[in-house]
């Protein structure tokens, strides 16, 4: 390994390892403001969504609302699925997401 | 009928956590499969490439720092731009503050070094759950750990034998993740407030998909999270008026 690589990867540890942890290593020391107490609640969902709706709604880097876009309609069967299951919301969306996706991709090319 | 109360030991929390990761687990091996490959391509040294899977542990920042490498980008530049990528990671340890704070810095720093958007998804849906369990942190910790040797074990098939696997990214394994996802968050949606955050974050997302550096991301959950709270500030407004109002 050069002395370069070396630099390298021990600054992006540090600064990824301190970004992840500061909070928590301060979190004894301050009381969070209400406001940000309040935010909280809405970061799970928000990034979850922010995450999943460029995955499957450009999973080539542009916008692509087409038949021949597997990922969409394996994540509309998902959505479907987990709001039918609520209960179980989890199982039923990746079961159905994932065959969907499949049959979609493999299956349609298949029959074409 | 009775209800069988379910019992919780770290043991039990240890492999729940690694087995509802397992769908995260596919979704990553295609990313560390192309890393691995990349990685080879790009001109760093095995060892490195390695390492960096091992000690940084942050796929999407080590498939930027692979390209900037191979682009021949000066290493101050690879690292500011490592710390760019990954500040999303605090919001991360924001949401799980209440939940860890409770925990010893012997627990806090692992769970911390191994916090991933994986992660990060299983373990706060296993925080929010309402059972009384003490041991949610070894849930955590199981996925930290499934998560981190899966990892390592991608990068480095990717690495090895790279060269002979073609085509990963088109095995559409990678989708196990947004369905994975959509799963977790349909069971947030239980009012207007995270119906309308979640739209915003979407909405964004997508019109700020061509930000670089995860960008977009940010800038996305911000608009939700700051679009679920006015719609909780407006409802609760309306709401002290309605009871102003029977009151008088």
């Amino acid at each position: 390994m050069t002395m370069n690589e070396t630099i390298m990867i021990l600054g992006m540890m540090t600064l990824t390892f301190g970004i992840r942890y500061i909070l928590l290593a301060l979190a004894d020391r301050f009381v969070l403001p209400d406001v940000v107490e309040s935010a909280l609640k809405y970061v799970p969902p928000a990034v979850l969504t922010a995450i999943t709706f460029p995955a499957v709604l450009m999973p080539r880097g542009q916008i692509d609302i087409t038949m021949q876009n597997a990922y969409l309609f394996g994540a509309l069967a998902a959505v479907g699925a987990g709001c039918f299951f609520r209960r179980n919301s989890l199982l039923a969306s990746i079961g159905m997401g994932l065959l969907v996706f499949f049959l979609w991709r493999y299956g349609l090319t298949l029959i074409a | 009928m009775k209800t069988r109360v379910k019992e919780y030991s770290r043991r039990s929390e240890f492999f729940s956590g690694a087995v509802k990761s397992f769908p995260l687990l596919l979704g990553a091996a295609p990313f560390g499969l192309i890393y691995g490959t990349l990685a080879v391509s790009s001109g760093l040294s095995v060892q490195a490439a390695l390492a960096m899977s091992a000690f940084v542990f942050a796929g999407s920042s080590q498939f930027i720092a692979v390209g900037l490498v191979a682009a021949g980008a000066p290493v101050m530049i690879i690292i500011l731009t490592t710390f760019v990528v990954n500040l999303r990671h605090m919001l991360y340890s924001a949401a799980l503050l209440p939940f860890l704070k409770q925990l010893s810095h012997g627990w806090r720093i692992p769970l911390a070094f191994w916090l991933t958007d994986e992660t990060f998804a299983v373990t706060v849906v296993r925080y929010s759950e309402e059972d009384s369990s003490p041991w949610k942190h070894w849930f955590q910790l199981g996925s930290s750990l499934a998560m981190y040797l899966n990892w390592q074990l991608w990068c480095a098939l990717g690495l090895f034998v790279g060269e002979h696997i073609h085509n990963a990214q088109n095995w559409g394994l990678e989708v196990a993740m947004p369905v994975t996802f959509i799963g977790m968050i349909i069971p947030f949606v239980k009012n207007s407030a995270i119906f309308s955050c979640v739209l915003m974050a979407g909405a964004v997302s997508l019109l700020a998909g061509g930000l670089p550096y995860k960008l977009g991301l940010m800038v996305a959950a911000g608009a939700g999270i700051c679009t679920g709270m006015l719609l909780e500030y407006h409802e609760k407004k309306k709401e002290s008026i309605l009871n102003k109002g029977e009151s008088l």
